[in-house]
């Protein structure tokens, strides 16, 4: 819209027509202070905070539901305002309690802030307070009903945000109420929701507290870490509010209030409670090594040496393809980098591999390098029209499906949606296709102009709406594999401006497969054969397609496989291995619980896990985002520093695995922070060794020259990483040669309430899990 | 049924129909049932508007606000339906007066309703009543199902080409509904709180469409300024405030009751001639003159003319002529607290200001009742009600806040006086009292 032109305080200010002032002021430098509002949400003018003075206006005005006009002359600190607020603020004291001291809001409360800035110095208020005690509404979230300043954020955001309605009003003036909606009249005040914690999130006040949070702290006692949620595809960034503990470093809180990066300022249940499987008594902090048929904690140095004995001697006795790695979804970029360099260059095999949850090998091949065909998270909250073709984002991508309401409440998205189940999502869609679970192949091939083929009369209309629509967004989850794949990239490819993303289940599964966690490709997707790593890795890499991660188990149960070094994964359980297979295979974990895999092992060495070490990563859209150490627990290791020290355990030269005399000196942040412990430990390594102490080989930081270097689409903006932005990679270049391949994805088949091996260890997601195991037998009992 | 009181000096126009039985459609036809409406169709809708404009006829709901010109407002064409909503939520204390027009004409709300519809172009009108009139809801939806029966609702209303449809609907028991938007929320289904403004009714209002909302009483004056011609009806009142008045007289008078008078009406002859004076020869000590939201106006300043100007200008408002009037026995520190309590059961708890405010001046008048108030208190009470003023969502806090202020500031030596003679209670007694 036309700018129009108008005073505030005196400044001459423009904005686009329709801005509210609020905002428009916000803009300028100048804020006006409000509870009820809060931007992306319906307007209520409740609080009567924002009251301004408006020429011509008999009245004060609210900023928060005027536009701006042109000539509108306004005024928002005289007197009459400052008193207008300050009866506002002392009208609100009357019946809040005055309990800062204990509660959890104190220090980032909005009506404290409010207090300080307009309040009166003494209180008026001799009155009895209205009192009433404290409830628990769910697993996660207790309502204290005094401190409530009824500002209905936790309504809207439930409601229009969420689109759950969990949360309504009760009673009227002063007995007004926030309470759960429940079916009859009658029922207990609980939460039928989906446990995200927004409510939370957006009160103003301390009155809705989170049961991990509660009581625990204060906001300045803590340290607050921006990194990136380690749970789904989606990677959300999350500002983790951390303290010490007994162990090393707790994580208490998660949240993106700052609205910084790419999930404005959405958490779902697991990124904003799950992450206590950190602190879980289960927890390995020692090394094992298997002595007698049992295994037994041993220190580090005994641990490692156990372990590269094995690998080497695997390796040097039956060649490096006697040798098998398993890599994770959730370590770093940079870790993943290193683990197939490992792996090529010390180890000398490309049998290497992880847990695909979907096909980025054929998308990256269909797209063939084509640019700005690959569409960046923040593209579900701007894209005119959107189809999603398979998938639930509401339980296994929450940010996508949080950024696909949005869309539709500000901009009128049209959202298409092709599906075998019903999913939540079709209440913001404009058409619904109802496919079988098989026909998702037949769908693709349809779309690019295959005959309608058992698809139903409807498919027809369907393909011509999306036909019309400029620069669609097309996502797509893992049902659609192989020829499916090729046959939508290339229906998006018919398409003016359409781009296209792939979802996949871990924080980081994107980083496997781009960073070459794969037997025939090196990192960029770049061919094993192709000579452009040579020059860097040297001869020990092999030029021959090497096992993927089911040949491998085949070949170990054939008893070929010698050695296997498996890192954060847990394949035995996830791919029904029978434990019988591995029995003639030297087997070393890197994990951070005794999971199925690692009971299994010769070695076991505990790791940290994302929360607790620095790096990138990259989510199922392609963008990179930096990972920060915000917790830690001692008797932990990360994944990066495990590989430099079992490298150099076997023998290797170091600095060519890690080239940390040649690289930056930013350790991005924490890797070495004073309050991780780690500088000392770093210190001692490097002395012994004779090494420069500036930069250590286990800082991360010291491959991202040449990830940059060498991966194809990763030469992305070091600043930008640096700075805490996310930025959109650019697929990788078209290759020649890809050998014909067979399936391998297996969907982690994750919902909202599981996060993989990881959430079976997370205290409050199996709470959550239960509670509304609980709330669904109920409801199948009716 | 209540008893009817007359007076010479009333001017029978809304209420001329009120104990003959009107109800019964075949009686409502006999005295010039619907003629208005006929007239109406024959005439079209800017007619309709010239002659509202023309009529005077302001709201009765208490703002006031001229009935042709809201009309007006209303755009032609509209891709939403246009509605017609009447108003019954009466309930401000003090006044009942709608409520003798649903019991004894609903008729003319009827015909109201449809002269309205066909002035703006709506084709449904719904009849809100409030939720307390349950037991009118019976009367009101016979008479429509008979207009219906004569072709006077539903298609080609009266053989015309128009259609028109009539709904009614009661409330659930909510001052705050009386509010327009808070109405149409209600009447949509939803808690009844109001909406931001702008967007107003008449652009976009029930279920987005534009809505006129009328008082009930306006909407049943609409028949008889039609018929009798707008320039005869705007003669009847005084300068810009055209037509009669339904005045509720309550409190300490001798003959209580709803008297249809001229707008301009002498406040003072309303007590002491047409209501009889106050029993026992007692001495006036103030009057209410608009309902309980308005600001009293003490013994001395009742000689004043009964319309919206004059009372404005005497620093009060005319409202919803709910006259209530109080004699040297009345304490007006109960009087305040009575009041106050009502406003604070009846707040609705949108917005700040008047949800905290009325709580608190209720608390503070509770126990400055009960002997356990001090000077400063008074002081308080008019700082905390001046706050509210202006500031809140609704006029629900100026109607709470407006007559507080007045009762401290004209009734200030009785407020401290009370502390003399109120003897202080215990403190565990004022705890039960707050918190009962």
């Amino acid at each position: 819209m036309a700018d129009v032109s108008f005073t505030v305080d005196g400044k001459q200010l423009k904005a686009p027509a329709g801005t509210l002032l609020i905002e428009a002021c916000k803009k300028a430098g100048i804020e006006i202070p409000a509870f009820c509002y809060y931007p992306g949400l319906s307007l209520q003018a409740a609080c009567r905070m924002c009251v301004v003075r408006i020429e011509k206006m008999p009245k004060l005005q609210t900023a928060c539901t005027t536009p701006v006009t042109e000539g509108m002359v306004v005024l928002t600190e005289t007197e009459e305002i400052k008193q207008a607020r300050k009866a506002t603020v002392e009208l609100l004291l009357g019946n809040h309690p005055l309990d800062c001291p204990v509660c959890d809001a104190g220090g980032e409360c909005e009506l404290q802030d409010m207090t300080f800035k307009y309040g009166a110095p003494e209180s008026k208020y001799i009155e009895i307070k209205a009192h009433r005690e404290e409830q628990q509404w769910s697993p996660v979230v207790y309502f204290d009903r005094p401190r409530c300043i009824l500002c209905y954020r936790c309504i809207r955001m439930c409601g229009e945000g969420m689109d759950v309605w969990a949360l309504g009003i009760q009673n009227r003036g002063v007995g007004a109420v926030i309470a759960p909606n429940v079916q009859e009249q009658g029922q207990p005040d609980r939460l039928d929701c989906e446990e995200c914690g927004m409510c939370i999130d957006a009160c103003p006040v301390g009155a809705l507290t989170s049961d991990t949070y509660r009581y625990k702290t204060r906001p300045w006692e803590m340290n607050h870490v921006a990194t990136v949620c380690t749970h789904c595809g989606d990677g959300c960034k999350t500002t983790l509010g951390v303290r010490r503990s007994g162990t090393g470093m707790e994580i208490v809180r998660g949240d993106n209030r700052d609205r910084s990066g790419i999930n404005d300022d959405f958490l779902c249940v697991k990124g904003r409670y799950a992450f206590d499987f950190a602190n879980n008594e289960q927890r390995l902090t020692q090394p094992l090594v298997r002595m007698g048929g049992k295994l037994i904690a041993v220190t580090w140095e005994q641990a490692l040496e156990a372990a590269a004995n094995g690998l080497k001697q695997a390796r040097d006795t039956h060649g490096g393809a006697s040798v098998g790695v398993i890599g994770s979804n959730r370590t770093t970029n940079e870790e993943n980098y290193l683990l197939q360099k490992f792996a090529r260059t010390v180890l000398g095999t490309n049998n290497i591999d992880h847990h695909r949850t979907a096909d980025y090998v054929r998308f990256v091949r269909a797209l063939g390098g084509e640019k700005d065909r690959t569409a960046s998270l923040r593209d579900a909250q701007k894209a005119p029209a959107i189809l999603l073709v398979g998938g639930d984002p509401t339980e296994q991508h929450p940010m996508l499906a949080w950024a696909l309401r949005t869309n539709t409440r500000h901009n009128r998205t049209r959202i298409y949606i092709a599906n075998h189940r019903q999913i939540k999502l079709e209440r913001q869609a404009k058409t619904t296709l109802h496919i079988r679970e098989e026909q998702y192949g037949t769908l693709a091939s349809f779309l690019g102009g295959a005959s309608e083929a058992g698809l139903g009369e409807q498919a027809n209309s369907f393909r011509e709406s999306l036909r019309g629509e400029a620069n669609l967004l097309i996502v797509f989850g893992s049902e659609v594999r192989a020829a499916g794949i090729d046959a939508l990239v290339a229906f998006a490819k018919s398409l003016p401006g359409a781009k296209l993303a792939l979802t996949s289940d871990y924080v980081n599964s994107r980083g496997a497969a781009d960073m070459g966690l794969l037997p025939d490709l090196l990192p960029g997707y770049v061919p094993v054969t192709s000579e452009t790593y040579r020059e860097d890795y040297g001869d020990r890499l092999p030029a021959t397609t090497g096992l993927d991660l089911v040949a491998m188990f085949d070949a170990a149960a054939r008893g070929d496989l010698k050695a296997l070094y498996v890192v954060g994964s847990n394949p035995v359980q996830r791919f029904g291995v029978d434990a019988a297979t591995l029995k003639n295979t030297f087997v070393v974990v890197q994990d951070m619980f005794l999971t199925e895999t690692a009971m299994l092992a010769d070695v076991v060495l505990p790791a940290a896990n994302l929360y607790e070490k620095a790096g990138t990563v990259t989510n199922s859209y392609g963008d990179l985002q930096t990972v920060k150490k915000a917790g830690d627990v001692s008797g932990v290791r990360t994944d990066f520093e495990l590989i430099v020290r079992l490298a150099d355990h076997m023998g290797a030269e170091v600095r060519k695995l890690v080239p940390f005399g040649n690289g930056t000196r930013a350790d991005m942040g924490q890797s070495r922070g004073a309050q991780s412990g780690e500088a000392d430990r770093h210190a001692v390594w490097l002395t012994a060794h004779d090494l420069e102490p500036k930069l250590s080989p286990f800082d991360p930081t010291a491959t991202l020259d040449e990830i940059q270097r060498l991966v194809p689409g990763y030469n992305y903006s070091r600043f930008d990483l640096l700075a805490g932005n996310d930025q959109h990679l650019d697929v990788a270049p078209a290759t020649a040669g890809t050998t014909s391949r067979r399936d391998l994805v297996l969907p982690s088949g994750d919902t909202l309430f599981t996060s993989g091996t990881l959430g079976q260890y997370s205290p409050k997601l199996v709470e959550v899990q239960a509670a509304h195991a609980v709330d669904d037998a109920e409801v199948a009992a009716d | 049924m209540p008893t009817l009181v007359s007076h010479p000096d009333e001017v029978r126009v809304v209420s001329r129909r009120f104990g003959k039985g009107a109800a019964d459609i075949e009686k409502y036809l006999e005295m010039d049932g619907y003629q208005s409406a006929r007239k109406a169709i024959e005439n079209g809708s800017e007619w309709i508007i010239t002659e509202m404009k023309a009529s005077g006829l302001r709201g009765r709901g208490g703002a006031g606000f001229p009935t042709g010109l809201k009309w007006s407002f209303v755009p032609k064409q509209s891709a939403k339906p246009k509605y017609v909503l009447v108003n019954g939520d009466e309930s401000e204390p003090g006044t009942c007066k709608d409520h003798l027009i649903f019991l004894h004409d609903p008729h003319a709300i009827i015909e109201g309703t449809i002269i309205a519809g066909l002035a703006i172009g709506a084709k449904t009108g719904f009849i809100y009543l409030r939720g307390e009139y349950r037991y009118l809801l019976e009367i009101m939806e016979k008479a429509i199902a008979d207009a219906y029966a004569k072709g006077f609702l539903g298609k080609g209303i009266f053989g015309s080409q128009f259609d028109f449809d009539v709904i009614s609907q009661t409330g659930a028991g909510a001052y705050e509904v009386g509010e327009e938007s808070a109405l149409m929320e209600s009447l949509e289904g939803k808690r009844g709180v109001p909406r931001i403004k702008p967007p107003f009714p008449a652009v976009v209002g029930l279920y987005g469409g534009p809505t006129v909302i009328n008082n009930a009483e306006t909407i049943a004056s609409v028949p008889h300024a039609l018929l009798m011609g707008a320039v005869e009806y705007a003669k009847i009142g005084s300068e810009r405030n055209g037509g009669t008045r339904l005045f509720s007289l309550s409190g300490h008078v001798e003959r209580p009751g709803v008297y249809e008078l001229p707008m301009g009406y002498s406040l003072k002859r309303m007590i002491y001639e047409v209501a009889g004076g106050i029993p026992g020869g007692k001495q006036l000590k103030g009057v209410v003159p608009g309902g309980s939201s308005t600001p009293i106006l003490k013994a001395s300043e009742i000689d004043i003319g009964m319309d919206f100007d004059q009372c404005a200008k005497a620093g009060t408002m005319l409202g919803s002529a709910g006259v209530v009037v109080l004699d040297e026995t009345v304490s007006i520190v109960q009087f305040a607290l009575r009041t106050i309590k009502f406003y604070a059961h009846e707040s609705c708890g949108w917005c700040i200001p008047c949800r905290e405010g009325t709580d608190w001046l209720q608390k503070t008048l509770t126990r400055y009742h009960a002997g356990g108030g001090n000077l400063k208190d008074i002081d308080n009470i008019r700082y905390l009600a001046e706050n509210m003023m202006g500031r809140t969502f609704c006029p629900l806090g100026d109607a709470a806040a407006m007559p507080m202020i007045a009762f401290v500031t004209k009734f200030r030596q009785e407020f401290e006086d009370y502390l003399k003679t109120a003897p202080p209670k215990a403190k565990s007694d004022l705890v039960e009292l707050v918190t009962a």
